[in-house]
């Protein structure tokens, strides 16, 4: 297989226009991936496909992540009432969702290349291009990503939930889901569940 | 004329594309047009409760007479969140979960998942742990394939036979999993960077025991079986899968290979110590539910010849990699995506580590799940019957489809 | 009729028994389960009915596929919200008399899933369960247990008085209401006719 580099170089070549990105990994150095730009998706994806020598054409995992917003908390020198002081400032970095393609090829027998496509945040713009036309292995992971991460795929043929029933409106897998507080707690509880059974008490012996 | 795969000169020549006048084809008559009879299309709900889904699986069929013209499978009856549960719990915590994916076969779930964390991490394997989990797997595969087969019989109206045949082997293979691990179906056998526990004494003389009264099961099972005129005129010409649709469609295992693509995991990745060992690859040469139950046949012939060879070579030796860790198990920040050849289709774990003892992300690719997203182009314009098998063919086990 | 007298007779050829001894030998003897497999359990359910453990022997092993045939529903495995619905409306079909196994962690109290959104905590929040077996899974040997406690159990109903069994009372129809999908949750979560939630004291 070609290094990233050299893929990333080709299917700028190949695809005008398009922007790439190498992301490293901290872990697994051979499983580096590449963000594609949601505009030029579909197209770098047929590229990635249909070339000879890359030949991409199984689409194996297909997955979600959830990034949540994160706070950055750094020290910034203020002049406050004529002294110089140092203050905290917080900056939010904001999330977005990810939709995670670990690519090979059957015919090459090589991989995985992994590529990954992002939402501009995590509310209103969650719209990414559907890679089901390409690879149609991409089907039901799509949906499924719809389901649980909430990830509206454009061009997907039938974008449906997939595994929770049709009126549940929550996407469950996002890290801010909260689930209904629905179990009887063990007899000895302890840490979160504690904190869960005390509070369920009060609400008990407040009704 | 023998049929089983053992009668054929080269066990192989009844599915290599060379070869295929050693099994005897039937040709189904093509259904005569009735016509435009004026009737109205019938919606059918199968499932999810239906004795043949195999689980809680549903399908809405729209039926033309007999004729299936629409099927839209209906998932999520057993969706556990299972992925959600491992992202509040430890690396380790998940393990047991595993287990109950893809409940028949739960020593490859393990060994998928110790192979995505060692990755992550960069644990070394030693050698003797290994070799017993190329044992467990390939003895996981042959129960995956007798019970699947005994279903699949099941499905075609062999009420019981076939399934008591299944299960009493399977017990044999449950016994040998129970004295290893303490549980007959939840093994929870295998830890990042090794196993949990030694070989009890004696064990590998039983496996030995079991692996070489495997074939005469298998011979008589074959004889029952392959050359069995109701199984091959159900099963050859039925749900068709075309090469380069199963490609596309990201189909893996044996239904892939049925279809004619040589893709083993085993063979491409030689992921554990799989180049040690010399196996084929069986292929068959028309994609439909006969070469899949064919293909299958043949894969347990083979796992049994690396059974003997791993069977004798075992070497003595630790089973555990000394840097692996039980307790505070924290692998720096990064991902990584391992997979294996699962007796269903590849089997993988994507693992997003923050660094933390958690993972952040932890995602199974679950073969069974994309299996099923040829289902309707594998049924359409059979009858309702044949929907049954097809999907029968395909192996699945609702715990995995639905996690 | 005393023990005394019974035996007497029937070392003279006599055999005497009650309407209600009858009625549960027979009902007893012969429970149909309903082929009815959610998880994991279900296997260990199927190598119950295969020949190793062969649950023929208490009379057990006409699975049947349809709920209008069967007196037992083996409730074998996780019972997902999804689901859920669907496990109350076979009840439901059931006819009378009929029995429940929660077979499994999963069934009694959402087991190793508990923590699941998608996860209904115990079947018995929707309908009453006669037979509890832990286990993940139980072992064969544990559901044929739960079947002989369960024959126990019908051994010892009496067919008349406050305790008689539901079939046996005009009152009662044996239905239950059906959990609808909400928005978030099965609405109702539980049906409180048949469950409570467990009152844990906790000293303070
Ligand atoms: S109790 Fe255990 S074995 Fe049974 S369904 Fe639940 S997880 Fe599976």
């Amino acid at each position: 297989m070609l290094s990233l580099d050299q893929i990333k170089l080709r299917i700028e070549q190949a695809v005008p226009g398009a922007r790439v990105e190498l992301v490293p990994n901290g872990a697994l150095a051979d499983q580096a991936s590449l963000w594609l730009d949601a505009a030029h998706a579909v197209e770098c994806a047929r590229f990635l496909r249909e070339t000879p020598d890359l030949s991409f054409d199984y689409a194996s995992n297909v997955t979600g992540v959830d990034w949540p917003d994160t706070t950055v908390k750094t020290k910034v020198k203020k002049v406050v009432e004529g002294q110089e002081t140092d203050v905290e400032e917080s900056v939010v970095k904001p999330g977005f969702l990810e939709a995670v393609y670990h690519l090979y090829s059957m015919t090459r027998k090589h991989g995985p290349l992994v590529i990954r496509l992002r939402t501009a945040n995590r509310t209103d713009s969650v719209r990414l291009p559907s890679f089901t036309p390409v690879w149609r292995g991409a089907e039901f992971q799509e949906r499924e990503i719809f389901d649980l991460f909430g990830i509206v795929f454009d061009g997907h043929p039938d974008l449906r939930r997939l595994l929770m029933w049709d009126g549940f409106q929550d996407h469950p897998m996002r890290k801010d889901y909260v689930e209904p507080d629905d179990y009887e707690y063990e007899p000895t509880p302890h840490d979160e569940v504690l904190e869960k059974a005390q509070s369920r008490a009060a609400k008990e012996a407040n009704a | 004329m023998s049929l089983t795969s053992t009668g054929a000169a080269n066990p192989f020549g009844a599915l290599s594309a060379n070869g295929t006048e050693s099994v005897q084809r039937f040709s189904r008559s093509p259904k005569p047009d009735p016509g435009d009879l004026g009737g109205e299309l019938l919606e059918v709900s199968m499932g999810p409760h239906h004795p043949s889904t195999h689980g809680v699986f549903r399908m809405d069929v729209v039926l033309d007479g007999e004729t299936v013209v629409k099927l839209k499978p209906v998932f999520g009856y057993l969706h556990r969140n299972h992925e959600k549960i491992a992202e509040n719990t430890s690396y380790l915590g998940s393990m047991p979960y595993t287990d109950r994916l893809d409940y028949l076969c739960s020593m490859t779930n393990n060994w998928a998942y110790a192979l995505s964390v060692e990755k992550l991490a960069g644990l070394q394997v030693p050698e003797r742990a290994q070799y017993i989990r190329v044992i467990t797997a390939e003895l996981t595969r042959l129960l995956n394939h007798t019970c699947l087969i005994g279903f699949l019989l099941q499905d075609m109206g062999a009420l019981g036979t076939p399934m008591m045949y299944a299960f009493r082997e399977r017990e044999k293979i449950l016994d040998l999993f129970e004295s290893l691990s303490g549980a007959r179906m939840m093994c929870n056998y295998m830890r990042f960077g090794g196993c949990r526990c030694e070989l009890p004494k004696h064990w590998l003389e039983q496996a030995r025991q079991v692996v070489e009264d495997f074939p005469h099961f298998l011979d008589e099972f074959e004889a029952l079986l392959t050359g069995n005129e109701i199984l091959l005129a159900r099963s050859q010409g039925v749900g068709v899968l075309p090469k380069d649709l199963a490609i596309n469609a990201s189909i893996t295992g044996p239904m892939l290979r049925a279809a004619g693509v040589g893709y083993d995991i085993r063979k491409v990745d030689n992921y554990g110590i799989y180049e040690r060992f010399e196996f084929r690859v069986p292929i068959g040469a028309h994609g439909d539910v006969f070469d899949r139950y064919m293909v299958r046949v043949l894969e347990m012939r083979e796992s049994l010849g690396i059974l003997r060879k791993a069977l004798t070579d075992i070497p003595e030796g630790p089973i555990m990699d000394p840097k692996s860790k039980l307790r505070g198990f924290k692998p720096k920040a990064g991902e990584a995506y391992g997979r294996i050849e699962g007796p269903k289709g590849e089997l993988g774990f994507y693992l997003i580590s923050d660094g933390s003892a958690n993972p952040f992300r932890y995602r199974v690719r679950p073969p069974s799940l994309i299996n099923l997203t040829v289902l309707e182009d594998m049924c359409l314009g059979h009858n309702v019957a044949d929907v049954v098998i097809i999907l029968g063919s395909v192996d699945i086990v609702l715990g995995e489809v639905d996690r | 009729m005393d023990e005394g007298l019974r035996n007497e007779l029937s070392k003279a050829g006599v055999f005497t028994t009650s309407l209600s001894e009858l009625y549960n030998w027979g009902q007893k003897n012969s429970l149909w389960p309903l082929q009815f497999g959610l998880a994991c359990c279900a296997i260990e359910m199927i190598a119950a009915s295969m020949a190793r453990f062969d649950i023929a022997r208490f009379g057990a092993e006409v699975f049947r596929p349809s709920p209008r045939q069967a007196d037992l529903m083996i409730v074998a495995g996780t019972v997902t919200k999804k689901m859920a619905p669907q496990v109350v409306r076979l009840y439901n079909q059931m006819p009378e008399p009929k029995f429940v196994i929660a077979m499994g962690a999963c069934a009694i109290s959402g087991g190793p899933f508990k923590q699941g959104y998608n996860v209904l905590k115990g079947i018995d929040r929707y309908i009453p369960v006669d037979v509890h077996i832990p286990g993940c899974p139980p072992r064969p040997e544990a559901l044929l247990h739960a079947l002989m406690t369960l024959q126990k159990k019908i051994e010892e109903q009496s067919l008349t008085g406050i305790n008689r069994p539901r079939q046996m009372d005009p009152n009662q129809t044996g239905e239950f209401p059906i959990p609808t999908f909400g928005a978030h949750d099965l609405e109702p979560p539980s049906n409180p006719e048949v469950w409570r939630p467990i009152k844990i004291d906790r000293g303070s």
